[in-house]
């Protein structure tokens, strides 16, 4: 993504970083993050109508985090994440056609249709994954930083996890390692206040930004539903890592407004709680307002990337249903990686 | 006996609540039990009635909390350790195989533990290859460990109690497709089943299908179709893998003369290659035809629907086989 030089620099207040991007840079990362929301809609009216199974897990109401951490990361820089993956994925440039034809069991799905909802994966675009056990991709994460410091490359690893995820002895375990040998991946805990349906304050003692300290690895808390300070914290933490001086942990301060799955009801908060938050925290709307108020953008402008966004879904739909069943034979292959095979 | 309908998961709640009444040294520990009432909701009204000191919500360490749990089961205590799925629990097997299962011996049988280990196993639908696994004959390969896998809400009930009151570790392989469905369940505190004992499904004289968990539903499914061919099958729920069952399964071969083994579980080194070994050992001359094995495809359980369905063993694929065996 492309973002002015000056941008790149050094802030200390978010607030002054509302008039370094240009009009169309930004409005490309508010056409991202509402194409983003759109989609995921799409996808849960799909699951509801029969569409597709198992579980399904939406990411609407953190879309500022992926989206401002693409726009700060480098080309090049890898992405791995859990089975909360469907944004990261389209981020990462897997197109919805790709991630829907996988949701429907499709041909043209990114894993053939048999990695579902939860395994995405496209090493070219630097996107590994889409993983189902809760903590498991911290470890590997750390892996991907080693290969990338053991090569000498400049690519930093960016390692998506929960707050849930944040209890995990692979989680510390890895700290312990990439601080030890300054690996340069940045770990960002998306707490989004739910393990489940278990609130933050019944599953984790003490503060996440916080659980790098006795290793040494320098944490922040950002709030996660502001692109601007994700994108801030992200940048300075890349910059961080590349020059060398191992991970950093940042705490994204954002929220879910979806159950856990398409299977939870999310009877553990109150209604008024996620309304509160989207009616004032959403980071659409705060996007939005900084575009109205500080680059003049017009809200009939805001209303028509909305629109395109939403014919850009539905043509999405239209491809990934058009699409035939994944191939029987794909039963048996991509089991063992044959020797000679690239 | 008066009997009850149930769903098999109020039928586990109702043993574990039994078993905590009956004893003050029991508790349940794991991801979603209390406050959620149970990812799957076999936990029901349970937190309500014991409080939050005896229904534990866990943060998702698997490792942590099973360790925690057979810490307590040294001093004594009886947890139930329930998984979101054994998927997970693959984080905790260090504890179940080299703790749970080995400390009695190693400490001469000075330490014991008493402790439940339960959750889903196995395929549940359209969920892909990390959350699709059955995970039975990797710890029914321990000695030290006791495994057993109700497929019926009166087994449920019954082996979770027995479970419960055993006093070595014991893990409750259940399956989320089992959860909803319903049963007769007899009435009273002190129904319990043993464990180590086979259900016998069905008689027959033809041949012997012989499951477990979901495979044993398979196979009652493929008995009844084969009814109408005109094969008289028997289906045996093997129920408690570990200890198994052997003479169970001699005696039916003894009279049917054929058997099948079905699996939800891959075939290599699994459940159907070790009840296949019983049979050659101490069954061989009793049989008319060799002994089958119907096994899970051998590949990672794809997502799609339509994939996920040809990978599992069905009814019709065990009739076609029987009736080729028989003729
Ligand atoms: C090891 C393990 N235990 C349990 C689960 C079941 N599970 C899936 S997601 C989840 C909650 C995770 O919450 P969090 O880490 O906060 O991530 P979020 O879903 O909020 O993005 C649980 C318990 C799992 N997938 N893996
Ligand atoms: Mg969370």
């Amino acid at each position: 993504m492309a973002v002015k030089s000056a941008a790149k620099k050094k802030f200390n207040l978010v607030k002054s970083l509302h008039n370094q991007f240009t009009k169309e840079d930004l409005l490309a990362q508010y056409e991202s993050m509402i194409q983003l929301r759109r989609f995921q809609e799409k996808v849960g009216s799909l699951y509801q109508q029969g569409y597709m199974g198992g579980f399904c897990h939406l990411y609407i109401g953190q879309e500022a985090v992926i989206t401002g951490a693409k726009a700060a990361s480098k080309e090049g820089d890898d992405f791995i994440t859990t089975y909360r993956c469907h944004a990261h994925a389209a981020m990462s440039g897997i197109s919805m056609e790709e991630i829907l034809g996988e949701l429907m069991g499709r041909s043209t799905g990114i894993s053939k249709g048999k990695g579902g909802s939860m395994h995405m994966f496209d090493p070219d675009k630097h996107f590994w994954g889409g993983h189902g056990i809760v903590g498991g991709n911290v470890p590997l994460a750390t892996g991907m930083a080693f290969a990338a410091k053991y090569r000498e490359e400049d690519r930093v690893t960016l390692c998506f996890f929960g707050d849930g995820a944040a209890d995990s002895g692979a989680m510390f375990e890895s700290f312990n390692m990439a601080a030890l040998w300054k690996l340069p991946v940045l770990y960002i805990i998306e707490n989004n206040h739910f393990s489940m349906g278990t609130a933050k304050e019944r599953h984790a003692a003490g503060e996440f930004y916080k659980r790098g300290e006795p290793f040494g690895i320098p944490g922040k808390k950002v709030d996660g539903m502001d692109f601007f300070a994700v994108y801030e914290a992200i940048s300075e933490a890349c910059e961080y890592i590349r020059a060398g001086n191992g991970p950093m942990l940042l705490e994204m301060d954002t929220y879910r407004y979806k159950g856990h799955s398409m299977s939870d009801p999310a009877k553990y908060r109150k209604r008024e709680d996620v309304d509160g938050i989207k009616t004032k925290r959403d980071p659409i709307m705060q996007l939005g307002n900084v575009l109205m108020s500080n680059y003049k953008v017009k809200e009939e402008d805001l209303k028509a990337l909305d629109k395109k966004a939403k014919e850009a879904v539905a043509k999405a739909v239209e491809i990934a249903l058009d699409a035939p069943k994944a191939d029987m034979a794909e039963l048996y292959t991509d089991i063992i990686q044959s020797n000679g095979e690239k | 006996m008066n009997m009850i309908k149930q769903t098999y998961r109020d039928a586990l709640r109702d043993g574990m609540s039994e078993e905590m009444r009956r004893d003050a040294e029991v508790f349940l520990m794991g991801e979603e039990v209390a406050e959620y009432q149970g990812a799957y909701k076999c936990s029901a009204g349970m937190l309500e009635e014991f409080g939050p000191k005896r229904v534990i919500d866990s943060p998702i360490t698997e490792l942590g909390f099973t360790g925690l749990g057979v810490g307590a089961a040294f001093m004594g205590m009886r947890p139930i350790i329930e998984y979101m799925s054994w998927s997970f629990a693959l984080l905790s097997s260090d504890q179940i195989i080299n703790s749970a299962a080995k400390t009695y011996y190693m400490s001469g049988g000075k330490v014991g533990c008493p402790i439940v280990f339960r959750g889903i196993n196995g395929l549940g639908k359209m969920v892909a290859a990390q959350h699709s696994h059955d995970y039975t004959n990797m710890y029914a390969n321990c000695p030290g460990l006791k495994v057993v896998c109700p497929v019926t809400p009166a087994d449920a009930k019954g082996l979770i109690k027995s479970a419960v009151r055993d006093n070595a570790p014991v893990l409750v392989m259940e399956n989320e497709r089992l959860y909803g469905m319903e049963g007769d369940v007899p009435e009273g505190d002190d129904v319990l089943v043993e464990i180590g004992k086979a259900r016998l499904v069905r008689e027959g004289k033809d041949i012997t299908l012989i499951g477990y968990s979901m495979s044993a539903l398979q196979c009652e499914k493929a008995a009844e179709m084969l009814a109408k061919e005109g094969v008289d099958a028997e289906v045996i729920d093997l129920r408690s893998i570990r200890p198994l069952d052997k003479s169970a399964i001699v005696k039916s071969i003894q009279k049917t003369n054929r058997a099948i083994v079905v699996e939800e579980g891959y075939s290599f080194a699994g459940i159907a290659a070790e009840i296949m070994a019983v049979i050659s050992e101490e069954a061989f001359d009793a049989l008319d035809a060799p002994v089958e094995r119907m096994s899970l495809k051998d590949i990672p359980i794809p997502y799609a629907d339509h994939l996920e369905q040809a990978s599992i063993v069905q009814a019709d694929d065990i009739v076609k086989k029987a009736v080729q065996i028989c003729k």
